[in-house]
């Protein structure tokens, strides 16, 4: 008898011919995620089983977050003997109480008794140890199950996963990092169906400073766990920022300083081979997401722009923020210094011509260079 | 080549102060309340730095309570002394006063121990001298003021301070925060009841500091345990600090114009500035009024914050207040209660020297924010 994790796929069952690449990748993932436990991960019978590590609780913790794993229950495996898996089943219902019902299936047709007889007599003993309980095969607050196969596996809690797809199945993209709640979430969320991301963040020193910038690569390495470590490009955005300040209508120097981190996005995502740029903009939460801003900044990139938090309320966000362990991190007040570049009355329905007018002013192309010449890449 | 003018946030220890620390790991690690002989030595040696704390403070049987700093010497002094009162409790503190004294006291009356009063602090960033003579008049249990404000250098007039409670309330307990001002200002300890001082602003190791007290006040332990330090600071001392405090001691002593060095470098950055940048305003006393150590000034309409990270990738490390709430981004409390507009608070920034910046790092600097200022000066919100 040992314990192990029975791990539930959730949307890779409705894959086709593409079923085996996604297990495969999903298998893949979990031995990377438990690296240094000393667990087994093998596939079998549509499941995946972890097994051998000496701390299966933190196993399960460690599964839970795979993308592509929809639950994990943690279990024990033994001998197909009925006397004692019913007796196992007794002892794993001991602390429980109110209503319960016992849920068999037999994959083996050779045991003695069928998935029905197995439930009916593993639920005796289940009542005869632990008298108040009652059965409710209807809505029953515990389900006990025992399961026959190689082995017999018994398990009756189920804890839910991070869903999605498994990571690495879907492409990669360029994700645009701030230091807030929204662009972690937004990354999450892509990431989330097997969308492997790599970060742009834009520093603007001596506005913003050091610790904004390792707030920013914290908040990758949090999201960045997911995916078994991030790559960061931090560019360096002053200059473009002074040059738009001295240079242009006040009202459009926010939408042209969008415009300008997504051409430089534009540009880094195709020299890392990204097939698209995520943002955690979100409609009309500042006057730089309006939806004539958007229209005026998705121009600037043939890439698509994956706008996962676009419908999404803030609270909806920092919700999610806080179930993904970035919130804390976000509301760290190590950035404020930027507002001299943030105008009185930005336009919040800027026109195209005119943001294009407007930048005519600017070396464009080379203060997007110097920027990408000095763009550092850090892995997280 | 770095200038570190950040000298209120801390020190870099000497040469000397790291020699002394190292002995003490090496050869004087010995328990001081041990029996044997090495043991004693070690405690004659912490007793020497007491003998060194009294004669800096002109009190030669003074109690030295040696403490992990500042804040907890402050904590000791507020706890320590309403654990030995009478009710009712009341205490007073400085608007200016740092958030080991302000904070402590205002989460004592929140816990119900005494009520609190805060003095508010004129244009100048001293208390308001009338305000401590009316709390005085309603009776006191604890009266604290600060030696030197950490974040504007203005000096109270402790002198005057004292005579009021004597006169008034003479069985209120004087308690002055010297961290600023030990062995930059002189203070002579016969004027107050407690004085707090912390090792690292004068280039000891972070870590140890004292609480220095009259001699027969009674205080309550804030620690239970083997009754180190006359039982009020349970807790085998910190033997590698205090003997580099030690050493700290005696290299500013071996200064003796370490004052007026430290006045003139001030004098000469505030001049420097004034007639570099037209814009630049104190925030705080005249330079020449205030501590020669500390000196505030807003360069508007830059952000203390912006021109204090284009000042670092230059090497010059100042601050924008005090090291401690730095990170909090809020309006500093400090300069709010003198009455400092909100638009030039936020472009405060801290210049803290030690008596060994130079003449010509004070030169460079000014030259360095002389050229930050002019980039930075250009760009405003519009």
């Amino acid at each position: 008898m040992r314990d192990v994790l029975l791990v539930r796929f959730g949307e890779v069952h409705l894959k086709g011919l593409n079923r085996p690449y996604f297990l495969k990748m999903l298998v893949n993932n979990i031995k990377k995620t438990l690296e240094g436990t000393h667990a087994s991960v093998w596939l079998s019978d549509s499941r995946i089983y972890v097994a051998g590590a000496p701390d299966m609780r933190d196993c399960a913790e460690r599964v839970r977050r795979v993308f592509g794993v929809y639950s994990v229950s943690p279990a024990v495996e033994m001998e197909k003997e009925l006397d004692a898996v019913c007796a196992q089943a007794a002892r794993m219902m001991q602390g429980v109480s109110g209503t319960f019902k016992v849920l068999c299936k037999r994959s083996d047709k050779r045991f003695p008794l069928n998935s029905q007889e197995l439930a009916v007599y593993a639920g005796e003993q289940i009542l005869n140890a632990n008298p108040s309980l009652s059965v409710d095969v209807h809505k029953p607050q515990t389900e006990m199950w025992i399961e026959i196969r190689d082995h017999a596996y018994l398990c009756n809690t189920e804890l839910p996963g991070a869903g999605g797809l498994p990571m690495g199945t879907a492409g990669r993209a360029l994700l645009l990092l701030s230091g807030g709640i929204d662009s972690p979430v937004a990354g999450y969320r892509i990431m989330r169906r097997g969308v492997n991301c790599q970060a742009v963040h834009f520093a603007s020193p001596p506005y913003t400073s050091e610790r904004a910038k390792q707030k920013v690569l914290e908040l990758a390495r949090i999201i960045g766990a997911y995916e078994y470590g991030m790559r960061v490009h931090v560019v360096p955005f002053t200059d473009i920022q002074m040059a738009i300040h001295e240079n242009c209508d006040p009202e459009y120097t926010t939408l042209i300083m969008r415009r300008f981190m997504m051409r430089i996005a534009d540009r880094i995502a195709k020299q890392n081979a990204c097939q698209a740029l995520i943002t955690g903009e979100s409609i009309g939460q500042v006057a730089s997401q309006t939806m004539e801003a958007l229209g005026c900044t998705d121009i600037m990139t043939d890439l698509p722009v994956f706008r996962p938090l676009i419908g999404h309320d803030k609270l909806e966000i920092i919700r999610i923020a806080e179930h993904i362990g970035t919130y804390e991190t976000s509301i760290l007040p190590y950035e404020d210094c930027c507002t001299v570049f943030t105008p009185r009355h930005p336009a919040t329905k800027p026109k195209k011509d005119k943001a294009a007018y407007e930048e005519t002013k600017l070396d464009a192309d080379a203060l997007i260079n110097a920027a990408l010449a000095g763009t550092e890449t850090v892995l997280v | 080549m770095e200038i570190y003018l950040d000298n209120s946030a801390t020190t870099r220890p000497t040469g000397s102060v790291i020699r002394a620390l190292t002995r003490a790991l090496e050869s004087d690690y010995y328990n001081p309340s041990s029996l044997y002989a090495p043991a004693l030595g070690v405690e004659k040696q912490l007793d020497a730095c007491r003998d060194r704390i009294r004669a800096e403070l002109h009190l030669s049987d003074a109690a030295v309570i040696f403490t992990s700093g500042g804040t907890e010497a402050n904590n000791l002094a507020l706890t320590g002394t309403l654990g030995v009162s009478r009710a009712p409790l009341r205490v007073a503190v400085s608007a200016g006063e740092h958030p080991s004294v302000y904070d402590a006291a205002l989460s004592l009356m929140q816990g119900g121990a005494c009520e609190c009063a805060v003095l508010p602090l004129n244009a100048g960033g001293t208390v308001d001298i009338d305000a401590v003579r009316s709390e005085l008049k309603k009776g006191l249990t604890l009266l604290s003021v600060m030696q030197v404000n950490n974040e504007t250098g203005a000096k109270n007039d402790i002198a005057e301070i004292s005579r009021l409670a004597r006169e008034i309330c003479p069985a209120c307990r004087l308690h002055v925060d010297g961290v600023q001002g030990f062995m930059r200002e002189d203070f002579d300890l016969r004027l107050a009841d407690m004085y707090t001082l912390s090792g690292h602003k004068i280039h000891a190791p972070k870590g140890v500091g004292a609480l220095v007290v009259r001699r027969g006040l009674r205080l309550k332990s804030a620690h239970v345990g083997g009754g180190q330090e006359n039982a009020l600071r349970s807790g085998t001392e910190n033997t590698p600090g205090i003997l580099a405090l030690s050493q700290a001691i005696d290299d500013m002593r071996a200064l003796p114009l370490r004052r007026e060095h430290m006045l003139k470098l001030k004098l000469l950055l505030a001049r420097e500035l004034a007639a570099r940048i037209p814009e630049a305003t104190v925030n705080g006393p005249a330079p020449e009024d205030g501590a020669c150590n500390i000196l505030n000034v807003s360069l508007p309409p830059v952000r203390g914050e912006t021109i204090l990270h284009a000042l670092e990738a230059q090497g010059v490390l100042v601050s924008t207040g005090s090291a401690c709430s730095a990170k909090k981004q809020k309006l500093s409390r400090v300069l709010t209660s003198m009455g400092v507009p909100a638009r030039r608070a936020e472009c405060a920034l801290r210049f803290s020297l030690s008596p060994y910046n130079t003449e010509e790092e004070i030169l460079r600097a000014a030259q360095i924010i002389q050229e930050q200022y002019a980039v930075l000066s250009k760009f405003q919100r519009r």
